[in-house]
């Protein structure tokens, strides 16, 4: 039956008076969009196979190229959209899941969105960062309910002392993506940005690579349920551990990495046969409830003769705050919370798209039910999923976020345009994929560099809006909710996020 | 109008001020009139607006030293009667009586005004049915001084020390010493507060002194760091009930002092603390006690502009925040101690000082009583 019109979601437009054949774009294109004809000499497109990453156009040394979405859609309804239509014939020819990557696009309330900030104006002066000092320095990691001190001969020394915690410069790490899903050269930029600014980046459940073990001390890694590339030497080459029960683009699944992106490197460091699909179980299988989570959280502690922090992940979904107090009583040091709009390198869209709650209301939840509990104190809260700007970190920070993971943006500082096509492992930008003539358009020094640009951009943003609102030490915001306003949010909404209607005084 | 009807919602509220603040000290425990602390917070009218001001004096009822003094402000007759059968139940009211005040100031309007002296029940057979146990006298009377400010519809307990009280209200801070007969007291702590509210909801509650057991909290400034310094405390169990950043600082001084046992110092550096520069270039011992301090107690650190006063049963610290944007001055001569928004507030009253020096932002001022003993504790 020819049912198909779906092939071509986007339209290659080449300016022939500008095009020189020069096929670049032919070379860039791993997903052979552009053909070169040489009978002709000329270049033409294959629209179907465009997934609109524009690197061609990126690229093109005359500027000849240009991406549409194609003209032709469906009749469509405003319930029957283009991609509704697209996905049931889609269905209907194979009989498979609609797979996606990167994080959920469908139009649910942002509500980052919807808070604003405050600022000082006469009664309590602004603070210029320039001009003073402002603090970003943040500490993760469990904090004692009180300290004691000793007085030997009139010198005050310290009787508690603190377990090992995380110092960041800023309260930003990068967050888990392993080694399998994106390049060793997107973890080289990852690993080293963090080393250099002093924050965090995560190897994700993948394993670490032998040449990222200089960056130990600024490296988390991770266990997930298919324990890829953990071992006792893994647990101890890092500054923290990160058990990872749920991903916020697809909570309540497990995780596969199909063979032919298994190749020699990735088989040693995942301690897997090269070839063989990698497959991570939807529970861990030695996990089917909270205390064996306890037990995990020990083990490891013990593994690495508790001289690290242990991270707990868990997907936002409904319960998430009596989850995240259980998680926080099995001993976790710090709990990361990944919300409705967290990136994924693959899953099902379904889950993507319809599984989870909005990160900013998890936050809000999770932080109110720990101080409800007296047990703020005991972990730190780290919040992941879709920050997109410096003002959508510091909301959380103010909502109650002692830190935030960035993936995405991450990703988008060495080259992703999110096409949300990571999945296919043909990334042009040389991210998403392991094919080495694809890795090597990304050079970690630059990808470092650009991260760090990242960084600190965000940083001096953060800066300023924390003089603004007379603030100059980051956890004096930190879940510091007098500083922002609701707009457009129903009042379940804004009791949930703990915050005033934008209007209201003090 | 005294705004007893707005009781803590689920959202904060606090009020923000500008002040000007005072306090003298006897480091000998000797007790004096109030008349240098009046003329001291006179002489920084321009400082307040006549929308509050209030004393805390310590070392005024001696006949009654190991007694809990707690000053009730009621809206009506009825919380009063209400509140007094609560007292009844919970403590031995050894005494009650209206705070003498007058009755031809230029206070028109005002709550009526009782005190009490009490003590909760010993452990025995009159303990009341409760819900808390093990609690010492000091917890039990916070416990129930936080029930009746956050329970009791028109009551306010805002004194609850023992041998101290707070006097306070809507008006100019000279006015109402004059109002609540000051000249009557001695004391070897006095501690003033003229306040310039810029928001138009003034309540009698809401001017300063902020007090808990024998903490009395003067301040000048506006707590940015608010927010979190409430939900901190809310961890520790402290309700704030006064709709104003002030009472946060009484509170925290509560916890860290009384409760965590950190020295004045340590405390003072927790609201304060040294820079993380600062902190970097210190030896690795003090290094890690800083740190330690600032991310344990990080939620108690007050940021914002403030000058702060808190009197204690055994003196007085000043402090500054660690940028130093409003004024604080302090000064010595003999046996006494001064602490002032202005050098105008202290040279008014002493003209001859042994020192004058601007304490530095973070820097505390700390005053204890030489011989603690001395305070007497009899007539």
């Amino acid at each position: 039956m020819a049912l198909k019109t779906y092939e071509s979601e986007f339209k290659i437009v080449r300016d022939d008076s500008k095009c020189i054949a020069c096929q670049v774009c032919v070379r860039q294109c791993a997903n052979n969009a552009h053909i070169y004809d040489a009978e002709d000499e000329k270049v033409y497109a294959d629209d179907s196979k465009c997934v609109n990453c524009h690197r061609c156009v990126s690229m093109c040394p005359t500027k000849a190229l240009h991406i549409e979405h194609t003209p032709l859609q469906f009749m469509g309804t405003a319930n029957w959209t283009s991609s509704a239509i697209r996905n049931v014939i889609k269905q209907a020819d194979t009989g498979g899941v609609v797979l996606t990557a990167m994080g959920c696009d469908k139009k649910y309330p942002n509500y980052w969105d919807r808070i604003l900030l405050n600022a000082s104006q006469v009664t309590n002066p602004s603070i210029d960062p320039l001009r003073e000092p402002m603090e970003l320095k943040t500490i993760i990691g469990k904090k004692p309910d009180k300290l004691e001190f000793e007085n030997k001969g009139g010198k005050v020394s310290l009787k508690t002392h603190l377990t090992p915690q995380l110092e960041l410069s800023t309260p930003i790490m990068f967050s888990a993506m392993s080694y399998g899903s994106i390049s060793l050269n997107a973890h080289k930029s990852l690993a080293r940005a963090a080393f250099e600014y002093g924050i965090y980046w995560n190897t994700g459940e993948g394993g670490l690579h032998k040449d990222l073990k200089k960056y130990k001390d600024r490296t988390i890694v991770q266990v997930a349920s298919g324990r890829f590339g953990v071992n006792s030497e893994y647990l101890n080459t890092s500054a923290a551990v990160e058990i990872k029960i749920g991903q916020g683009a697809k909570p309540g699944i497990g995780g596969h990495l199909p063979g032919e992106k298994v190749p020699e490197e990735i088989s040693v460091t995942r301690m897997i046969p090269a070839g063989t699909d990698a497959l991570s179980p939807a529970p861990h299988h030695d996990i089917y409830s909270i205390e064996d989570l306890k037990q995990l959280v020990y083990a490891i502690k013990e593994a690495t003769r508790y001289t690290k922090p242990v991270f707990v992940k868990i997907a936002a979904v409904h319960n998430v705050s009596s989850i995240a107090s259980g998680v926080v009583r099995a001993g976790a040091d710090a709990v990361v919370i990944d919300g409705l709009l967290g990136g994924t390198g693959a899953a099902p869209a379904v889950m993507r798209d319809n599984v989870g709650i909005p990160i900013e209301l998890a936050i809000a939840v999770v932080d109110a039910r720990f101080r409800d509990e007296g047990i703020r104190n005991q972990a730190s809260i780290i919040a992941a999923g879709g920050f997109r700007n410096s003002a959508d970190v510091i909301k959380a920070i103010a909502l109650g976020a002692d830190a935030v993971y960035l993936g995405t943006a991450a990703l988008v500082a060495l080259g992703c345009h999110v096409c949300q096509k990571c999945y296919t492992g043909k990334c042009n930008w040389g991210i998403a994929t392991q094919d080495p003539y694809l890795t090597k358009r990304l050079n970690p020094n630059i990808g470092s560099g650009r991260l760090m640009n990242l960084l600190r951009g965000w940083s001096i943003e953060i800066k300023e809006m924390l003089g603004g609102m007379g603030i100059n030490a980051i956890e004096s915001l930190r879940g510091n909710r007098e500083h922002l306003r609701g707009i457009d949010l129903h009042d379940k909404e804004r009791e949930l996020l703990g915050i005033k209607a934008a209007g209201e005084t003090w | 109008m005294f705004r007893f009807e707005k009781k803590a919602n689920p959202f904060y509220e606090k009020d923000v001020s500008g002040c000007a603040v005072s306090a003298i000290m006897n480091t000998k425990g000797r007790r004096f009139s109030s008349e240098g602390i009046v003329k001291s917070i006179a002489n920084q009218r321009d400082r307040s607006n006549g929308l509050g001001g209030g004393f805390a004096a310590y070392g005024i009822y001696p006949q009654f030293a190991e007694l809990y003094a707690l000053h009730i402000m009621y809206q009506n007759q009825a919380s009063a009667h209400k509140t007094e059968q609560y007292l009844d139940d919970y403590f031995q009211v050894e005494h009650k009586e209206v705070i003498p005040h007058r009755h031809d100031t230029v206070i028109s309007h005002h709550p009526f005004l009782r005190r009490y002296f009490v003590k909760p029940y010993p452990v025995g057979e009159k303990t009341p049915d409760r819900i808390f146990e093990r609690l010492s006298e000091d917890e039990l009377v916070i416990k129930n001084v936080m029930r009746i400010n956050t329970g009791f519809d028109g009551a306010f307990v805002f004194s609850c020390g023992k041998n101290m009280g707070v006097f306070k209200g809507v008006g100019y801070p000279e006015d109402l010493a004059v109002f609540f007969k000051l000249e009557e007291y001695s004391a070897y702590i006095w501690i003033a507060h003229g306040r310039f509210p810029t928001n138009s909801a003034v309540w009698w509650g809401g001017a300063h002194p902020f007090s808990l057991l024998d903490w009395a909290v003067v301040h000048n400034g506006e707590i940015s760091s608010y927010g979190i310094n409430k939900r901190f405390l809310e961890n520790f169990g402290y309700n704030c009930t006064l709709f104003t950043d002030t009472e946060v600082i009484a509170y925290i001084f509560d916890l860290l002092v009384r409760r965590h046992d950190l020295s004045f110092e340590m405390a003072s550096k927790v609201m304060a603390p040294p820079f993380w520069d600062e902190i970097e270039k210190m030896p690795d011992e003090e290094k890690e006690l800083y740190t330690t301090l600032r991310a344990t107690y990080g939620g108690a650190l007050l940021n914002g502009p403030f000058s702060v006063i808190a009197g204690f049963k055994n003196g007085i610290i000043a402090l500054n925040d660690r940028v130093k944007l409003r004024p604080l001055v302090a000064a010595r001569k003999d046996d006494f101690a001064y602490v002032a928004s202005e050098e105008a507030a202290i040279r008014i009253v002493q003209s001859e000082l042994d020192r004058v020096w601007s304490p530095a932002g973070g820097e505390p001022v700390i005053v204890m009583l030489e011989e603690p003993a001395a305070v007497p504790t009899a007539p």
